[in-house]
Formats: C-alpha cells, sequence, structure tokens
C-alpha cells in the first residue's frame, strides 16, 4: 500500500477517534448525571421562552466604565438572582456597557424587579432631616408615638464599630431613621416608619441649623461634607418640592451630583432628608450581614444588628466621616445610606469614630429588616448606574415553533443541497453528502459538550447559522472536487489528480476558511444581541468544515481514487475522464488508459500522436 | 449535467472563453449603476428601521390563528391613545403589535389585556420593550466590527496573496455587495432587525470567500507571467475566471439552496422573524457575491495591475511578438487561444517521474 493510502487511513481513524472520544465525553457527561450535560443541546431564550433584559450603564459623556466594575456589577446581580431562588440564570456582558441577564422560563415580577434594579449604593452624611407628615417640624415628641418597636434608645439605629479593640465604647444611641426597604427587597419593613431622635432639629424649616442660615445667603466655600454651606437655595427648593408620598419620589430618583449637597427622601416616605457630597460608595462595602445584636456583656439583647465590613479604602474613609460625625449635633451627626438615591438607613454616630472598619448598626430592627439592609448593603452596592435597554419576555411555544421551522428549513436546505451533489457530482456526491454527516455530527457533539462546558446555548440566529453552513461546508468540496477535476483535464491519473488537487485546493480552502473565521470572530467579539450567536456557530462550523476537509473528505477520495469504479472512471463516477475532455489517460510504467478502447488493438505512442494530430487538424484548434 | 460539465471543459481548456477582463468596462458599468441606484434608494427610500432600532414596544401572540387583528387594536388604543399601534398577522396563527415606548412597568399588564382579549393564557404572549438607545448600539458595534474587519482582512489578504491589489479589489467587491444588498433591503421594505444585520455582516466573509477562490486560480496561473511571453496577464486572468466559473456556480448554488430553504420557510410559515430578516440579506448578498467575484473583483484586480510598469511592458512585448508572427497561439481565424497548456509540451522538472530513496 502507497504511503499516501497509508495517510488517508490514519486520518480517517484518527477521525473516528476524535467522534469517538467528543461522543464518549458526552455520554459519560450525561450518565454520571453532570449539571447541564445532556444529549439534547442547551436552548437560548429565544426558542426555550424566558425574560432576557439588557441592562446598560449609564455614562457621562464618552467615559467607559472600567471593565472590572462592569464584571463586579455582574456578580451582584447574579448573587441577587440566586439569592431569588431562579436557577439557570445567564448574566453576561457584551461590549463595554450592556449586562445581559437571560432568565429561562417564567420568572415572576419580583425576581425581574431585582435585575432591573441599578442599586447604587452612596453614602452621605445627614444635613437635614425632616418628617414629612408631621406638619413642617420634627418635634422630638412626635417620633415616639409613631414608634412600634419600643427600644432602649427610643428606637434609634446606631452606628457602632463592632471591633471593640478599636472602639472601646460600643457607640450609642443614635436617630436617625433605619428604614425599609426598597421595593424589590419586601415591602416596607415595619421598622421602617421609626423616627426617633429627629428629635434634632428643631428649627427645621427649609433652613436646617441655625447656623445653616448664614450659610445659605453666603456663598461660604463648605469646608467638609457635614457644613451646613453646602445647602444652596436650589437644595432648598428642591427640598420642598419633594413630595415623599408619592411613590414615584421613591422608585425613580436621580442619583444626584456625588460633589454637592442632595435633597432626596427617606425609602418609607416618612422623611426627607438633605445630604452632603457622597462620602463613600457600595465599592468601599466589603460586605454585610446581620444577626442579633451583641451587647457589651456579649449576651444577645434580643434586637438584631446589620455588620458592615468594610474594604481597606472604605475602612479608611469610614474613620475619618465617623470621627467628624460623632462630635457634631443630630442631625448633623447621622449618616445616610442611599440605594438608587433613596434615603434606606441613616443611622447616627455617638461613640466616636470608628476606625477598624467594621461597623454595625443596631436600634430598632426585626430579623426581617436587618436581613434586608444587609443584603441591600451587600447586592446593592453595584459599581455603577445602569438602566433597562431593552427587555424581552418570549413566550415558550412561540421559541418552540420557531425551533421547529428552523429544524424544517434546515432539512429541506440539506436535502437540496444533497440532490444537487448527487446531479452535478454523480457517485462523488456521496462523498460530500458522507461529509456533511460527518460535519452535521461534530458540530453536534462540539454544541452539546460546549452546552454542557461553557453552557453554550443555541439561539434562533445560532440555528440559522448552522443551516447557512451546511452550503458554506459543501463549498470547500466542491472548490475541492473542481480542483480535482482540473487536474484530471490536464491529463493526470486519478490518484495523482486526487493528491495534486488536494495541495492546491488545500491552500484556497485554508484561505477562504481563514477569512471566513475572521469574519465570525470580529463578529462575535464586536457585536451585541443575538448577533454573537450566529457568528458563534458560523465559527464553529467553520472550524469543522476544515477538520472534516482534512480528515475526511480528502482520506475519503484518496482511497476512493484507488478503488475500480473511480480510478477507472465509470461514467457515474463523476471523475469519468471522458466526461472531462480527456480520452486517454496515463495510467503509470507505460500503460495508458482509454475508456471504452478495452477490445481496441493497443497503439504505439507515435501511432496515438499521430493519430491525434489527424483529428485535432480536422477538428479546427481543438486539443 | 453532461452540459455543464462539457461547457466546463470547453472553458478549462480555453477553448470557450469569455471576454470578462477584455469587457471589464461594461461591467464596471453595470456595477457603478447598480451601486449608485443602491445609494439612491437608501437615500430617498431608506431603510425601514425595527423596532429594535426605533424604541417601542411589541407583543407577539401566539395560536390566534384567524382572530381580527383589530381587537389588539382597541385594546392598546383604549389604554394608550398616543402609542400609535401597529398590528399585523404573523404566519397564519400569530399576531404582532407594535407600540411605541410606553413605561416598562406598564408593559407586563398590557401583556395580560392583549391575552384576556384574545382570550389565550399570558404565556403565550411574547413581549419586547426596547430603549430607544439600544438599536443604536446593535448599529455602533456593527459598524465598528465592519471597519476592524475590513482592516484585518485587508491585512490577511496582503499577506496571503503578497499583493495589495489583491486586497484592494477584493475589499472594493465586499463594499459593492454590501451596498447593493442594503439597497435591496432598503428596496423590499422589509424591517431591519439585528438579524438582518446578521445577514449583512455575514455578507462580508461569504463574499470574499468566493473572491479568495477566483482569485487563488488568478495567482495560480499568472505566477510566472513575466517569464513567458505566449500570453498576457489580463488574458492569464481571464482565463483563471473563466476556470472557475464552474466552480463558482457550483459553490454559489449550493450555498444559496439552505439559505432559500430559511427564506422560503420563514417568510410562508413564520412571517417577519429571525429566520427571514438573515435570509434575505444572505440570499442577495450570496447572489451578488458570486457575481462580484467574477465580474468586478478580477477585472478590478487587472485594470490595477495593468498600470503596473512591468506589466504594461510585458503585455507590449507579448503583442509585439503576436504581430511578428512568433506566437504560437493565434487561431487561423485570427483570436488568440488562451487555454491551459496541453500534453505533448514540456511542463518542466517537476512534472518528471522521481526516483524514490532505496530503504
Amino acid at each position: 500500500m502507497s504511503s499516501a493510502a497509508k495517510s488517508a487511513r490514519r486520518s480517517l481513524q484518527g477521525l473516528v477517534w476524535i467522534i469517538v472520544i467528543l461522543f464518549g465525553l458526552l455520554t459519560l457527561g450525561v450518565t454520571t448525571h453532570q449539571k447541564d450535560a445532556s444529549f439534547a443541546p442547551l436552548l437560548g431564550l429565544d426558542l426555550e421562552g424566558g425574560v432576557q433584559i439588557i441592562l446598560k450603564a449609564k455614562t457621562t459623556g464618552d467615559v467607559v466604565p472600567d471593565a472590572s466594575d462592569m464584571k463586579q456589577a455582574v456578580e451582584i446581580i447574579r448573587k441577587r438572582v440566586d439569592a431569588s431562588g431562579t436557577s439557570e440564570a445567564e448574566i453576561t456582558t457584551q461590549g463595554d456597557l450592556n449586562i445581559i441577564v437571560s432568565l429561562p422560563g417564567d420568572p415572576d415580577q419580583a425576581t425581574l424587579d431585582l435585575v432591573r434594579k441599578s442599586a447604587q449604593l452612596q453614602f452621605r452624611p445627614v444635613l437635614v432631616q425632616q418628617q414629612v407628615f408631621a406638619s413642617s417640624v420634627v418635634l422630638p415628641s412626635a417620633s415616639p408615638s409613631t414608634d412600634p418597636t419600643p427600644s432602649p434608645t427610643a428606637s434609634a439605629d446606631t452606628l457602632t464599630g463592632s471591633d471593640t479593640s478599636a472602639t472601646p465604647t460600643p457607640s450609642a444611641s443614635a436617630a436617625g431613621a433605619d428604614t425599609a426597604g426598597i421595593d424589590t427587597m419586601s415591602p416596607a419593613s415595619e421598622v421602617a416608619n421609626v423616627k426617633t431622635a429627629a428629635s434634632a432639629n428643631p428649627s427645621a424649616s427649609p433652613s436646617p441649623t441655625p447656623s445653616a442660615a448664614p450659610a445659605v445667603t453666603d456663598p461660604a466655600v463648605p469646608t467638609n461634607p457635614s457644613d451646613p454651606a453646602w445647602i444652596t437655595p436650589e437644595v432648598i427648593a428642591a427640598f420642598a418640592a419633594l413630595d415623599c408620598t408619592d411613590q414615584k419620589q421613591l422608585t425613580d430618583v436621580p442619583l444626584g451630583d456625588p460633589e454637592a449637597a442632595f435633597a432626596t427622601c427617606g425609602s418609607d416616605g416618612q422623611f426627607k432628608y438633605i445630604l452632603g457630597p457622597v462620602e463613600m460608595t457600595g465599592t468601599d462595602v466589603a460586605t454585610a450581614s446581620s444577626g442579633p445584636n451583641i451587647t457589651q456583656a456579649n449576651t444577645s439583647d434580643g434586637t438584631y444588628a446589620v455588620f458592615l465590613k468594610m474594604t481597606g479604602s472604605g475602612g479608611t474613609k469610614f474613620a475619618d466621616t465617623t470621627r467628624r460625625l460623632n462630635g457634631l449635633s443630630s442631625p448633623l451627626n447621622q449618616f445616610g445610606i442611599l440605594l438608587d438615591g433613596v434615603v434606606i438607613s441613616a443611622p447616627s454616630v455617638t461613640k466616636g469614630a470608628i476606625t477598624g472598619g467594621d461597623a454595625s448598626i443596631s436600634g430598632s430592627f426585626t430579623q426581617a429588616s436587618a436581613q434586608q439592609l444587609a443584603n441591600q448593603l451587600k447586592f446593592g452596592a453595584l459599581p455603577l448606574t445602569l438602566e433597562v435597554d431593552s427587555e424581552q419576555n418570549i413566550a415558550a411555544t412561540k421559541g418552540a415553533n420557531e425551533l421547529q421551522s428552523g429544524m424544517i428549513a434546515g432539512l429541506i436546505g440539506l436535502i437540496l443541497v444533497v440532490v444537487y451533489s448527487l446531479f452535478q457530482y454523480r457517485a462523488l456526491g456521496a462523498v460530500t453528502v458522507g461529509s456533511l454527516v460527518v460535519a452535521g455530527g461534530m458540530t453536534y457533539l462540539v454544541i452539546a459538550l460546549l452546552s454542557w462546558g461553557i453552557g453554550y446555548r443555541l439561539s434562533l440566529a445560532g440555528v440559522a447559522g448552522l443551516i447557512v453552513a451546511i452550503g458554506i461546508t459543501a463549498d470547500s468540496f466542491i472548490v475541492y472536487f473542481e480542483r480535482v477535476k482540473d487536474e484530471l483535464r490536464e491529463g493526470r491519473s486519478l490518484v495523482a489528480a486526487v493528491e495534486h488537487g488536494w495541495r492546491r485546493a488545500r491552500r484556497t480552502i485554508l484561505a477562504a476558511d481563514a477569512v471566513n473565521f475572521l469574519a465570525a470572530l470580529v463578529l462575535y467579539i464586536l457585536a451585541v444581541g443575538n448577533v454573537r450567536g450566529f457568528a458563534f456557530t458560523l465559527g464553529l462550523t467553520t472550524l469543522v468544515d476544515l477538520v472534516v476537509v482534512f480528515m475526511f473528505t480528502h482520506p475519503t477520495l484518496g482511497l476512493l481514487a484507488r478503488t475500480k469504479f473511480f480510478g477507472d472512471g465509470h461514467r457515474f463516477s463523476g471523475l469519468d475522464p471522458k466526461q472531462l475532455g480527456r480520452d486517454v489517460i496515463y495510467k503509470g510504467r507505460g500503460r495508458v488508459s482509454t475508456g471504452e478502447a478495452k477490445d481496441e488493438p493497443k497503439l504505439t505512442l507515435a501511432e496515438r500522436k499521430a493519430q491525434k494530430a489527424r483529428a485535432s487538424a480536422s477538428a479546427g484548434e481543438k486539443e | 449535467m453532461a452540459n455543464l460539465s462539457n461547457w466546463g471543459n470547453r472553458l478549462h481548456s480555453g477553448e470557450t472563453t469569455y471576454g470578462i477582463v477584455a469587457h471589464r468596462k461594461r461591467f464596471f458599468a453595470v456595477s457603478v449603476v447598480l451601486v449608485l441606484g443602491a445609494v439612491l434608494i437608501l437615500v430617498f427610500k431608506g431603510l425601514n428601521p425595527g423596532i429594535d432600532f426605533r424604541g417601542g414596544t411589541e407583543y407577539t401572540l401566539s395560536g390566534v390563528a384567524g382572530a381580527s387583528t383589530t381587537i389588539a387594536k382597541d385594546v392598546v388604543i383604549e389604554q394608550f391613545p398616543a402609542s400609535n399601534p401597529r398590528v399585523a398577522e404573523l404566519g397564519d396563527s400569530d399576531i404582532r403589535v407594535q407600540l411605541d415606548t410606553i413605561d416598562q412597568v406598564q408593559v407586563a399588564p398590557l401583556a395580560q389585556d392583549l391575552a384576556d382579549a384574545y382570550n389565550i393564557d399570558v404565556s403565550e404572549v411574547s413581549s419586547s420593550f426596547i430603549g430607544p438607545s439600544w438599536g443604536e448600539d446593535v448599529s455602533n458595534k456593527a459598524i465598528q466590527g465592519l471597519i476592524v474587519f475590513l482592516v484585518l482582512v485587508t491585512i490577511v489578504l496582503t499577506a496571503y496573496f503578497r499583493a495589495w491589489r489583491m486586497a484592494v479589489a477584493g475589499l472594493v467587491a465586499l463594499l459593492h455587495d454590501l451596498i447593493f444588498t442594503v439597497g435591496i433591503y432598503a428596496l423590499s421594505g422589509f424591517e431591519v432587525t439585528p438579524a438582518s444585520v446578521i445577514g449583512f455582516l455575514t455578507i462580508l466573509g461569504y463574499s470574499l470567500y468566493d473572491t479568495v477562490v477566483v482569485f487563488d486560480k488568478v495567482k495560480e496561473n499568472t505566477a510566472d507571467v513575466l517569464s513567458q511571453h505566449r500570453y498576457t496577464y489580463d488574458e492569464l486572468a481571464n482565463l483563471a475566471v473563466n476556470q472557475t466559473l464552474v466552480r463558482s456556480i457550483n459553490t454559489s448554488v449550493v450555498a444559496l439552496l439552505p439559505v432559500s430553504a430559511i427564506l422560503f420557510i420563514g417568510s410562508f410559515l413564520l412571517g417577519a422573524g429571525t429566520l427571514k430578516d438573515i435570509s434575505l440579506a444572505l440570499f442577495v448578498g450570496m447572489a451578488v457575491g458570486t457575481y462580484s467575484s467574477i465580474f468586478v473583483a478580477t477585472p478590478l484586480e487587472v485594470a490595477l495591475r495593468d498600470r503596473e510598469p512591468k506589466i504594461r511592458k510585458h503585455t507590449a512585448d507579448v503583442l509585439a511578438l503576436r504581430e511578428s508572427g512568433g506566437a504560437d497561439v493565434v487561431r487561423p481565424d485570427g483570436t488568440v487561444r488562451v487555454g491551459a497548456l496541453v500534453p505533448g509540451h514540456h511542463q518542466g522538472k517537476a512534472a518528471q517521474p522521481k526516483r524514490k530513496p532505496r530503504k
């Protein structure tokens, strides 16, 4: 056996091994019940049904958010979704600005709200606090009456260092509304309305503290974030215009300039605030948790607290701020925590600076409200603002219909290609069909494995990519076959023509596939939305095409060329030299095949030449 | 088949030759007219942006065969009088309702109302809410992708063919295909959706695929053009186009068959949707891509090469030789037979049998 035939057999064996290994892997995954391992590839939302939400980071000007910020935002959204118990959610970034959240099936409204919530956490010092219902002034006496949970310190929340070594005197009572949360986490908690120590501010009308009044008229430069000089007439106007009983004011709030004072509502709608510039953001919070409040005596007093852990730099900022706040009078000693521009908690700092980076908020929490605030602090800390850019809700039946239609289209396309190949290339067309089957099988295995491995989901656009790929894959076989035919026309024997044609076609196929793959790659990297699914399958099938042409089509043809049917140029082999305009082929070792001329006496070379010269003279300049 | 095969034989041997390169001005004129026409359509008719590009809200109600579309219109108008609803039937059992952007929290209640009005379960209603900036994103990304792709492809093609003229000609053919396809798309009045953008972008790859195949043959035929004086560069390039004609036809038919299957299914069974949008763009793009690889890319490449002094000199030399009667390629009737070498001529040492090393 010639070395060419040997290497052809080796290639085919290699291919068989590849397929066996791929199939074995998949079977192993399925039989051992690995997550997502299945013989049916995962389907995208547009086929399976579900909700896809595309969030877009709000940018100021041309500033592109940091890639790490985006990654962090994805992490946070994933945690929120996981916490809601939704499985199989897929959350990815796309491009610089978009986050795509895919929730298969029929997720409930609360889960969707969780995702839509952009949730930016800000920490601003409180400058003015005012109770909405109690006329215009917060009277100290007003609060106890509204307080549903009597607590030792008049139901206030306090911000305390939990690292006792750092803050020897765990801090104190406080004022401040610990509030409930933001709509999604749960409807307002009962603690929410606890307001007390707002006690403060008797002069609470728009201009907050006596000392602030001059500052309003005087455009003094504020010396620190707690300086009432931040309060400009515009802020006062905005403050006066706030109607915190309007739900809209609580859900759709602009974040305000981080470098200026900001008027907003408490999330319970009971208080409104003027706050100083942003001192910390959600990224400064490492984590948060909740649990029973531990008193100094190391016993639980039956109340709950939220424990905060700052990051390194966050701890420093936090220490600076709490040091300053500690010395101030209420409400200036309150540190407002804002989620999406609404104050969710405003504990006061009365027991000294908190320097360890660990803090706790205690006071009027129930277990649920403490948990909620902790979640908001932990998961709410998106590093950037996101808004819903597009939201699609696909009914499962619609997806199933489209998948079915796609399959039918693919089948029709495949049949057409097969019929055309057989018609055009006769027996050679069977090689095309075989190659397509192998390519289809490999593509299926790879997609099923990718579903399992990286959670790839086949979308409708991906299905379209697969169907289009049928044609493009078959194209490389045609390039190859036509090449072989060209070589036959030039008078080579079939075996030689296959080898020769292959060498030339290989270059062409490689170059053309490289261009196709490049297009798919660029599309995949740069594109948004379902363009990617298409690019993915197109790129994948281009690679599969290369493997199949190199390891199946060429070796098969190489072996077939050695059979009698093809080698002698049977009429239906598709490689009949006579049909290719050549009546004589050189078979090697001085033997010549002339197709029909089996009975005719063999002519000598000279006789044949003479005969041919006569023939060509009579037929004009034909060869 | 036999006919196509015989025709292929004659084309290969040079017995039949179409003067595609020689008549390039004619084809250039056709292409210029086509592209100008496409541009005019784009300017005056314009593309019909789909909801993904306009922003808005869309509902698809499944399984409502035979139901009236006015029901949906009434439901929407009642709640959102200014939302400009457009209701259309999709395929045979779906209804699509498109309206302007409404507040995002109102999307789900309206879906429920529509489901009630048609007496179907709300799970049969698909909805899309698309912010106005989303489409801008898609188009920006598409344009960005296009530019990056063109730059990369120029580099790859230049490196592969070692000839920048081929890269330029390939890219011009590519733009030709793209503009023409987008023009046809505008003419058809189909909505432009992200799926049709996919189609447009895929044409990039396919159009070049075709061009690469033809150029490969051109390059092969003209590799030693300067060391022979039988044929001019133009003639050899033209031969390459003729020799790849059958191949081009076969590859495009095979590529178009599945695309037509999607187009057919997408248009008649599903109505508007991803499949139809992709396949219309692809169908037009692939067809014109085949045309341009034959009638635009190669002639353009030849036109560029002809400006090169050494090619111009070579062409003059070849023609002078023929004039003097020293060439063996002129037929008795004065035409030139450009074709592959036939056996009997010396094919160089490479064609000789090689001795195998003894083992």
